[in-house]
């Protein structure tokens, strides 16, 4: 008793040193408010801020905005009605989250842009001047283009809330006096609120965070400010501000993702999914329904996709050369070594879970250690490059050297990106991971011990085959997550390191559409794994 | 004197998804102001396809419903549930889990002042009991309770009848019967019609006044519990109900029934046999009672103590088996010997046809 006592103690410590590690980067960005440098934000101020600030709002709001209507109007639509190609959009609205928000931008700007085929083929219908046509890098454009490629986040959670509540709920509201369109108002949306609000603030969290579709837009944000703080200006101090002001954006999102996911479970029932009774659209609302749905996925995913496969089929002999099986190495190499990282960590994380859920003290360490994905690629790499700069003046410091080949041997290393990616996709491998973990009963190893299995032996023969499938899950969502990661990799890949998504953001801030197309077909064609697993998981709502 | 008009009126329903294959097929009954009513069946007999027709949630092939004198449904129209002034309490209860119990109970009350609102949600909550419990959310009350809630949220609006759909079946067999009658009480003491829909014969006979029973979307028999026990009207209400034995024998006199079991005598119904004719008796536990001075000798097989009385099955040296209530104290080991007799004041008769007509008693739950 005392024996497990002690070493259940240690587990407790050893997961709140390992969520301390993992918090470093977050503490070392907000250190800068502790020590402000007021010449440094003096000269934001004067410069940039104004218009980040304006960018970045008009971003939360406007992909707030459409997300919503996008995601929770599909969902409806797919969830609770029938309409002419209901089955297929159901799970085919989902597939637009294979897709990086930058290549949608770059594959959409190439399709719709001044030169591009269509423009070409309207100036020939009406002359060079006698069409409208919007303007491509406008602020409205880039709302849109976000809103295409994140409201799959809405969509997903708004149709499970949908589905989960069933149709019961729906008879009993119609029961009581509402009609079909007062039910879904009056019951259905209330009920789905937390799930849809979760969703929302996921999307929120990622068009904070990106970077690469807002280069290639040229619509400045906070992301692109501490690109050029770092490379252009090699300014880590203002690049540690700017990241400082976008965690606090971050940190409302994440807020409100969290609340509302822990009350989404709270609301949610165990209904029977719809079958039969679904609302049956006919006439001009089936019209409508059908092409709305057809709309957002062609704009969402076929174009594009289309698109990318003509480039890369054009430049196939070109592009697909020694160097591009290098940047394909690289991306693997980094890519595996993470998900291996991030499993094995979250392996970790989720034993202790097991043993010390009981514990506040030991809940909260795992939570702070997986809220890591809360945090945009350039303000980790910050983070992780502040931390290095100070540990190798630490290491400096004990062993006497000036800046010596430590310091910026460890800050350049495949270890710092490894790190950083561990830190952000610590919550992605969790998931699988833990829900594994959930369905081995402490029964099942007393049975195996009943029978004669020794310690070793039930590790082999039930724990691992149990977890097998969760383990494997966690590796591949690690693996494309990695794989489309840009801005960390961006500023903490080593030289010589480019990966896919490093090679996309140099040749589309060259223009060069084409030639960003091959490795950015691999990313979605790869990223479709995932998406598949998720929808073979979700199920079809049936119909 | 002509009878008041029926509250509900089903006549001649027929409906389901596919035409060629439908659910519940030529289903008629009446409902007055007032009454409780069962509806029995096992599952996919199509007594939820009824009560749905009803709440409007399955539209009718042919046939009509009519409430208070107003068409709910017939062929081609369907009256939207959110018109009808039909209340319904569901299996899973179907609580709103982002209300409090208050706001579910006036989640129907749309469009009244927000006093009247309060007076009635007040009102309900003191009706059900749950007075203390109105600021709480759906998850944090019992089966129970949620039960009651629902009962309460449906009862707000004030419809002209509830409809029950198995709402009792998830909770505890103690607390089932117990609520049972509670909400029975509550209904009949606003005056309420309600017709429940239920697979639990006891669950069925305790609340209705009448019991309806549904078979292969077919009506098989409407009456009172009473009757459905004692005067089955076909062979499949016979088996489907209770428990007994069909009996294989010749009518020899009106009346009057030559059996294995001795000579049976009483009123022959539903069917009524010419001398000669083979028939087979319905013979009820209660029906066989011990007598020592009976010539008929039967092995104790089986025993369930039951409590009250002990419920034996009987080997006659023919090979035909009988179930037999025994008073408690009447006790006897398998193996033993026992003389019984078989008392009957009515003889429930069918003809004797179809496959197993040669065999002498067969089970009455094998009939179906």
């Amino acid at each position: 008793m005392t024996h497990s006592a002690v070493s259940g103690w240690r587990w407790s410590v050893l997961a709140w040193g390992f969520s301390l590690i993992i918090l470093i980067p977050i503490g070392v960005i907000l250190s800068a408010w502790i020590t402000p440098e007021w010449a440094v934000w003096r000269h934001l101020v004067d410069t940039l801020l104004g218009e980040l600030l304006f960018h970045t709002l008009l971003l939360l709001i406007g992909v707030t905005m459409w997300v919503l209507i996008l995601g929770v109007g599909l969902a409806w639509l797919t969830a609770m009605c029938r309409f002419p190609g209901q089955r297929f959009f159901d799970w085919a609205l989902i597939l637009p989250l294979a897709m990086p928000a930058y290549v949608l931008a770059f594959s959409m700007l190439g399709f719709l842009d001044y030169g591009s085929p269509l423009q070409g083929w309207l100036a020939h219908q009406f002359g060079p001047n006698g069409y409208w046509f919007p303007d491509t890098r406008s602020p409205a454009m880039v709302v849109f283009l976000f809103s295409l490629s994140l409201y799959p986040y809405v969509y997903m959670l708004a149709r499970a809330a949908f589905l989960g509540q069933g149709q019961r709920m729906l008879e009993a509201s119609r029961m009581l006096g509402r009609s079909p369109w007062g039910a879904f108002f009056h019951a259905a949306l209330p009920m789905a609120r937390p799930a849809i609000a979760a969703g929302c603030a996921l999307a929120v969290m990622e068009a904070l965070a990106d970077f690469g579709a807002v280069s290639v837009l040229g619509f400045n944000t906070f992301t692109t400010a501490i690109y050029k703080a770092w490379f252009g200006l090699f300014n880590l101090t203002a690049a540690t501000q700017l990241a400082s002001l976008l965690l606090l954006f971050v940190a409302v999102a994440v807020t409100v993702e969290q609340q509302m996911r822990g009350r989404a479970r709270y609301f949610s029932t165990d209904g029977h999914a719809p079958s039969r009774d679904r609302i049956r659209l006919r006439g001009l609302p089936a019209l409508l329904a059908t092409g709305l749905a057809s709309l957002v996925f062609l704009l969402a995913f076929a174009l594009p996709v289309g698109q990318l496969l003509v480039w890369a089929w054009s430049r196939l002999d070109l592009d697909l050369d020694g160097r591009f099986r290098d940047l394909a190495l690289h991306t693997i190499l980094l890519g595996t070594g993470a998900a291996l990282l991030a499993t094995l960590a979250a392996l970790f994380l989720g034993m202790v879970r097991k043993r010390r859920a009981g514990e506040r003290a030991t809940r909260l360490a795992l939570h702070l250690a997986t809220l890591g994905y809360a945090l945009p690629g350039s303000v980790l790499a910050v983070g992780v490059m502040l931390t290095l700069v100070w540990l190798g003046k630490g290491v400096d410091g004990v062993f006497g050297t000036a800046t010596s080949g430590v310091s910026t041997g460890l800050s350049g290393g495949i270890l710092a990106l490894l790190f950083a990616y561990l830190v952000r996709f610590l919550a992605v491998a969790m998931g699988p991971v833990e829900s594994g973990l959930e369905r081995i009963r402490p029964s099942l190893a007393e049975a195996a011990h009943g029978l004669g299995s020794s310690s070793w032996e039930v590790m082999r023969r039930v724990y691992l085959p149990m977890l097998r499938p969760g383990l494997l899950t966690a590796i591949l969502l690690v693996f494309v997550e990695v794989m489309k990661e840009m801005p960390a990799t961006l500023l903490l890949r080593p030289f010589g390191w480019d990966t896919l998504a490093v090679r996309i953001y140099e040749m589309t801030s060259e223009g060069e559409w084409e030639r960003a197309a091959l490795p950015a077909i691999v990313l979605v064609l790869v990223g479709l794994l995932p998406v598949i697993l998720l929808v073979r998981k979700t199920g079809r709502s049936g119909g | 004197m002509n009878p008041a008009p029926p509250l509900l009126t089903l006549e001649a329903i027929t409906c389901g998804y596919d035409p060629a294959k439908p659910v519940v097929r030529d289903l008629s009954f009446h409902v007055a102001q007032g009454e409780m009513i069962s509806l029995l069946g096992s599952s996919g007999c199509g007594k939820t396809t009824a009560l749905r027709a009803i709440a409007g949630f399955t539209p009718l092939l042919s046939g009509w419903i009519t409430l208070q004198g107003q068409t709910l449904s017939k062929p081609g129209f369907t009256l939207p549930p959110e018109k009808r002034r039909v209340g319904m309490v569901f299996q899973d209860y179907a609580l709103f889990p982002h209300l409090t119990v208050e706001e579910n109970i006036a989640y129907g009350l749309k469009g009244q002042p927000k006093e009247a609102i309060r007076a009635t949600t007040r009102d309900l909550l003191h009706l059900v009991g749950l007075e203390s419990l109105g600021r709480r959310h759906p998850h944090e009350l019992s089966g129970g309770q949620q039960q009651r809630t629902a009962l309460a949220r449906a009862l707000a609006p004030q419809p002209a009848l509830i409809l029950l759909d198995e709402p009792f079946s998830n909770l505890d067999v103690d607390l089932r019967e117990r609520l049972g009658l509670e909400v029975r009480q509550i209904l009949a003491s606003q005056g309420m019609t309600g017709i429940l829909v239920t697979h639990d014969q006891h669950e069925a006979f305790a609340w209705g006044d009448q019991v309806g029973v549904l078979h292969e979307g077919n009506l098989r028999q409407w009456g009172t519990p009473f009757s459905l026990y004692h005067q089955p009207e076909d062979p499949f209400v016979a088996g489907f109900i209770g428990q007994g034995t069909f009996v294989a024998g010749t009518c020899i006199a009106p009346n009057t029934v030559r059996t294995a079991v001795g000579l049976l005598q009483g009123r022959a119904a539903p069917f009524q046999p010419q001398e000669g004719d083979p028939v087979r008796v319905l013979v009820r536990p209660d029906d066989v009672i011990p007598d020592p001075d009976s010539p008929i000798s039967a092995a104790v097989v089986r025993r369930a103590f039951k409590g009250a009385a002990t419920l034996y099955t009987l080997q006659l040296d023919s090979g035909c088996q009988l179930q037999s209530l025994f008073p408690s104290h009447a006790d006897h080991a398998v193996g033993e010997r026992v003389n019984v007799r078989v008392a009957t004041t009515h003889l429930v008769i069918f003809p004797n046809t179809g496959p197993g007509a040669t065999l002498e008693c067969v089970p009455s739950s094998l009939i179906q």
